[in-house]
């Protein structure tokens, strides 16, 4: 029988999800609820009696201290007669971790069950209509793609059974097809494939003389998705520029290689160990170990679910160092997102929408979740928030591991078997690769919540222990990790040389009822496959075994280049590996840029800016983002040696994070980022220079040397079959190569986002600002010479490295006027490059004290941002700063967001080398520090024009988001 | 002095393994980490080790609550030898989740007389913050009968955790926790004093970090020694001078008791 026991906290302990969850209603703006309880709800099937249940209950399931229980499905409390009842319970076929490890703890007690199914149960009281309590369910309560709701204490939970699959082959019948026929195929089935790609599936399929089945037709929309094969990276572009001094025409022949690659390549850094190759870059980090880097996006998935598709993008992007070479350990994640305002009212948004409040609290629980339970530090990122993010939001993950250099190739050989590894496969994440690869519209939310994967850190907690095992044994020849494209990208990647034959029976499931094609595509996650040899087959097992984690061969590689798929021995797919991997047309795309025509707004002088000052702090973008560092375990494996809050209380920004990767050493890894796409709506070029001048930056600025600087590209970007957003790419790449030669920094990995867009119910496209993240990780020979941007000690000096230069174009300052203006920041790399390594030196040399760069906001803000962080006042003089002959306003000088440019503190006595260090770059002496507390900044003619209390201006900062 | 054996014991979600060993070695002992499935099948493998450590993560997820899982899978299958374990004199740390299993298992608070109690009469449960914190706090230790401490030294450690908040059942509990000197370490700020959040940061009853049992011979706290053992895991390392790293005052001290 199926028995059910209700958990409730006990009165005098505090139900921290309940409250939560009435904060959330107040916020959908529905002012009717008193309060909200939350009830665990278990449901047993068990043979077992009353008497073991209550065993179950008291011993294992309720906190005897914290919680009561009861048994059977109780009605609204005496107390809440008129209270509302909500039950949440997870749709058939989703994975449910806690039942799961409950029906171990069983087992450990000596029973039996069945089956256990875990459901969450809300009391809400308050006068609230059906309306209201369909609001609350949807909105705050379940996530529609993988809950489903239940209300009162009367209707009955969903079945969690399906039914079994019976094999039936499905042929598509394409040969005969005209275009247009070919188009809505492609639709129909979720394909996205264009006309060109299916008439080439078609020609391929006549020369064979029959149709190809379902599963075949999946593989290769999958293989040939855009997030598999970036296709506009690797196509041919015809690139026309105007409105600048001439028009120009050009032709770019794979953008990926004749840019970020070309820098790689003509840098030939003999320190790069594998790149742009496997899942992620790998660099030389010492004698005997090498450290990769990859970032990766998971926008779309979290633009429905914001929870779950952040958390399995953290997951997957952890896969990646996992899979690479022979796998590599994780030991540092990154997170970079960008969203919405949240503070839009609810009504502003557009239909399918998600509030971008809910939004970036799902987003950081999934990612927070994700990453501590896999027990890997997240040391670094940045939260930015523009409303073109609103449908659309972007969540960069990113993951730093650390392998042997003997470690870091792998080759799966003829004959090995080919072995799945860890969780098993579902339902979730059907079509992943193929509908990230699509625009956005007001219905994915409902059309593609099976795209959405469901993650559980453990499971991949227990696949990495176990791989690291098997990987010190030498137990496989290759690895690569199940991401989008799910069995089907992994095995036909690894399998590409040699072929393999694959029996989709043998993979193991969540539940029955999948069909061979949907367990070839699917994306559910925590799925590694490795290749591995006849004779370590048994150990291999053994090694995993030993750990509770499943491994399954599922065929063997090698049959002449040919992938044969089989189900209970029916061939039920057959391809050839070259036509699958290089039988995609290539493209030739348009794409047109238009010089925007833009011009320098005419503000106001004022006689006080410290108002700005004040706002520009309190901006979303500028402001505190402790609310979510907090919530990361950022000092996971004992390695941390700069920490993303630093200064006198821990509550500064730091500029990157240092971490110590082997316990035993003092070399360290530096892991920073650069972004700033409010100047692609200027230009993209200058856009990507700032970005990786930013990146570079907040490198140097912690201790790290430039010798070892590796970068990674990632492209968020609208749809690129409309030329003018190619062309926005097109030039964003071309700044990618200048800043990566100039820096002398090769790109190591990358990946793009293409099709970020979002169309609303009325029709309206919202792209969002064409967007790169630029991952940036430089080697420190010792980090006890890193240093923090916290000010430390009154009366050392300040010391403004870098020009300022008239450049207020999409800044701070302007979009605090409503301005967009013309003159975007424009790095001068040679200069850039000059200066950048100038700090590098003066910090290794120990000449410097605190180091901060000057970003969005300007010298104002990065300077105010030194004095709360450290505690301690400055005092500055405007007419110090090295500024352009341009320069004739005090508000540039403050609120300028040139590139290449760093505050130091200094001790006065070092002040004799450090103006000889940077004898070749522009720079002044622009005051000093101060025990007052008190920012003051004086303009060129000595009028006090920014005053106030360093404490004022860290409350302006800490504020906004001080959730 | 003989070798030190330290035993890290970790299992699906455990996650601070490799710094405790870390920590450890650094204090002068050897350690080594072993999956709970191996001691599960045999009990008498901890007889070989003088300490036994379970270190911070998220067993099993912290499914059904922090640290249960594993603290049943204790239960039913290896007290006897943890019994057997304490009561041969030697050592038992918890540390974050560890401290969790240690708690939901029985072993602490523990007995008058230092062996586990029938019933569960504590536990540790949501912070008062509702959300996980990663940040560093001061600890004062409340009693000078746990080995693993100095009784005057103040230290600082960072917190990593989003159920820390200790209770009791009722206040005979906790008055008995009291009068056997069992408040191991309290949170109070950088001058001694006791405080709100932050000072203390998850509502723990009596600010209480951690808890010994009445031998003083186990210990479990919330905050992560293993994370301050090297300079420049201080947060203001770059601005402070650090004498010697707090945590590995706990390493130190366990390995020394067997001198």
């Amino acid at each position: 029988m199926t028995w059910r026991i209700e958990v409730s906290n006990k009165d005098g302990f505090t139900d921290v999800h309940g409250g939560e969850i009435a904060v959330d209603i107040k916020q959908l703006g529905i002012t009717g609820v008193d309060s909200v309880r939350s009830i665990r709800v278990f449901e047993i099937e068990s043979e077992f009696d009353e008497s073991a249940l209550k065993r179950v209950a008291e011993e294992l399931i309720v906190d005897p201290v914290s919680e009561r229980y009861a048994i059977g499905r109780s009605a609204a409390p005496a107390d809440m007669p008129n209270a509302t009842l909500i039950e949440v319970h997870l749709k058939p076929g989703v994975t449910d971790p806690v039942a799961d490890s409950a029906l171990m703890a069983l087992r450990d007690m000596g029973l039996e069950a069945k089956a256990m199914r875990t459901a969450r149960k809300y009391v809400i009281a308050g006068s609230l209509n059906e309306q209201q309590q369909q609001l609350i369910a949807q909105k705050v309560l379940a996530n529609d793609c993988i809950e489903e709701v239940v209300f009162g204490s009367e209707a009955e939970p969903p079945n969690p059974y399906l039914k079994p699959y019976q094999l039936q082959i499905v042929t598509i019948p394409i040969r005969q097809l005209d275009g247009s026929a070919l188009e809505q195929l492609s639709k129909d089935r979720d394909l996205f494939l264009t006309i060109a790609e299916m008439e080439t599936i078609q020609r391929y399929y006549r020369d064979l003389d029959r149709d190809p089945t379902d599963i075949e037709l999946e593989m290769l929309a999958q293989t040939w998705s855009e997030h598999c094969v970036h296709k506009t990276f690797r196509g041919t572009i015809e690139v026309t520029e105007t409105g600048g001094d001439e028009d120009k025409t050009f032709v770019m022949d794979n953008l990926l290689k004749s840019t970020i690659a070309a820098a790689t390549r003509e840098l030939a850094k003999p320190w790069c160990i594998s790149v742009f190759e496997d899942n992620a870059g790998v660099i030389e980090f010492d004698d005997e170990y090498g450290v990769c880097f990859k970032v990766e996006t998971h926008n779309h998935p979290s633009a429905i679910e914001p929870y779950g598709g952040a958390a399995t993008g953290i997951g997957g992007c952890i896969r990646d160092p996992m899979g690479t070479g022979l796998g590599a350990k994780p030991i540092a994640n990154t997170d970079v997102f960008c969203f919405a305002r949240p503070d839009k009212a609810i009504d502003e948004l557009p239909a399918g929408v998600l509030h971008p409040r809910r939004v970036m609290k799902g987003v950081v629980g999934g990612v927070r979740d994700y990453g501590n339970r896999m027990g890997i530090p997240t040391v670094n990122g940045a939260v930015l928030f523009d409303d073109r993010y609103m449908g659309n939001p972007l969540v960069f993950c990113g993951n730093v591991g650390i392998m042997p250099k003997d470690k870091c190739f792998g080759q799966a050989q003829e004959g090995d078997y080919i072995m799945v590894v860890g969780g098993r496969t579902g339902r979730d994440g059907i079509h992943g690769a193929t509908f990230s690869s699509g625009e956005m519209t007001h219905e994915h939310e409902d059309l593609f919540s099976h795209a959405v994967q469901i993650g559980n850190a453990i499971t991949e907690k227990k696949v990495l222990d176990t791989l690291m095992e098997a990987r010190e044994e030498g137990l496989y020849t290759a690895i690569t990790d199940c991401g989008a494209g799910g069995l089907s990208s992994a095995v036909g990647e690894m399998g590409e040389e040699l072929g393999a034959v694959v029996d989709l029976e043998k993979v193991p499931l969540k539940y029955q009822g999948l069909s061979y094609t949907e367990i070839w595509i699917s994306e559910a996650q925590e799925r590694m496959v490795i290749a591995v040899p006849e004779k370590h087959l048994a150990r291999a097992q053994e090694v995993f075994a030993a750990e509770n984690v499943e491994a399954t061969v599922i065929g063997r590689y090698g049959n002449n280049a040919q992938l044969t798929l089989r189900y209970d021995g029916q061939q039920v797919g057959q391809l050839e590996m070259d036509f699958l991997h290089n039988g995609l047309p290539k493209y030739t795309r348009k794409a047109v840029w238009q010089k925007p025509q833009l011009t320098e707004p005419d503000i106001t002088e004022k006689t006080d800016y410290t108002a700005d000052l004040q706002a520009i702090l309190s901006d979303f973008n500028v402001a505190s983002k402790e609310w979510v560092i907090r919530q990361y375990d950022h000092e996971v494996q004992g390695g941390s040696v700069v920490k993303p809050l630093v200064g006198i209380v821990n509550d500064g920004p730091s500029d990157a994070a240092v971490v110590r990767p082997r316990l035993d050493s003092e070399r360290g890894v530096a892991i920073g980022a650069g972004i700033c796409p409010q100047y692609s709506d200027i230009d993209p070029y200058w856009m990507a220079l700032a970005a990786i001048d930013e990146a570079v930056r907040n490198l140097v600025c912690v201790g790290s040397g430039m010798e070892r600087m590796a970068l990674l590209d990632n492209f968020c970007w609208g749809n690129c079959a409309k030329p003018d957003r190619l062309a926005g790419l097109v030039r964003a790449c071309q700044g990618c190569y200048d800043a990566a030669m100039a820096f002398g920094t090769p790109f190591i990995s990358g990946k793009d986002s293409l099709n970020n867009e979002f169309q609303t119910e009325t029709g309206e496209t919202i792209n969002i600002p064409g967007t790169l993240l630029i991952s940036a990780m430089g080697l420190v020979d010792d980090v006890n010479r890193c240093v923090t941007m916290d000010l430390k000690r009154p009366g050392n000096m300040l010391l403004l490295i870098g020009e300022t230069k008239n450049e207020l174009g999409a800044s701070q300052y302007y979009k605090l006027h409503s301005e967009l203006g013309a003159n975007v920041p424009k790095v001068d790399l040679p200069v850039a490059a000059k200066t950048a390594r100038s700090v590098a030196q003066a910090i290794a040399e120990g000449l410097v004290v605190s180091c901060h760069d000057c970003s969005e906001g300007g010298l104002a803000v990065a300077l105010a941002e030194m004095t709360f962080a450290g505690g301690l006042g400055a005092q500055a003089d405007l007419a110090a700063v090295a500024c352009a002959k341009d320069v004739t306003r005090t508000d540039t000088i403050l609120f300028s967001e040139s590139a290449s440019r760093y505050i130091l503190e200094v001790d006065p006595v070092n002040f004799g080398k450090l103006a000889q260090l940077f004898k070749a770059v522009r720079w002044g002496q622009i005051g000093q520090v101060t025990d007052d507390e008190k920012f003051v900044i004086k303009d060129v003619s000595g009028q006090t024009v920014v005053q106030a209390d360093i404490a004022e201006l860290k409350e302006s900062w800490q504020a906004p988001l001080r959730w | 002095m003989a070798q030190i054996k330290v035993l890290v014991l970790r299992t699906a979600g455990t996650n601070c393994d490799g710094e405790t060993c870390h920590a450890f070695n650094l204090a002068g002992a050897v350690s080594e980490t072993m999956h709970v499935n191996q001691l599960i099948a045999n009990p008498a493998l901890l007889d070989d080790y003088q300490i036994l450590a379970l270190p911070g993560g998220f067993s099993y997820g912290d499914d059904i609550a922090a640290g249960k899982i594993l603290a049943n899978q204790l239960i039913h299958h290896f007290r006897d030898a943890v019994s057997r374990f304490i009561a041969a004199d030697k050592l038992v740390l918890g540390i974050c989740n560890g401290f969790q299993v240690l708690v939901k298992a029985g072993i602490l608070p523990g007995g008058a007389n230092g062996s586990s109690t029938n019933g569960i009469d504590t536990t540790i449960t949501y912070n008062d913050s509702g959300k996980f914190e990663d940040r560093w706090v001061y600890l004062q230790p409340g009693t000078s009968k746990c080995v693993f401490l100095n009784a005057d030294q103040r230290i600082y450690l960072p917190i990593a955790h989003g159920e820390g908040k200790v209770r009791f059942a009722d206040e005979g509990v906790f008055d008995r926790v009291k009068a056997n000197n069992q408040i191991a370490l309290r949170y109070v700020d950088a001058d001694g004093q006791f405080g709100d959040y932050p000072v203390n940061p998850n509502g723990s009853t009596d600010h209480i970090a951690g808890l010994c049992d009445a031998t003083g011979r186990v210990l479990g706290l919330m905050p992560h020694p293993e994370r301050f053992v090297h300079r420049t895991h201080h947060p203001r390392w770059t601005r402070e001078t650090i004498e010697a790293p707090d945590g590995m005052t706990i390493f130190t001290n366990a390995v020394k008791y067997f001198a």
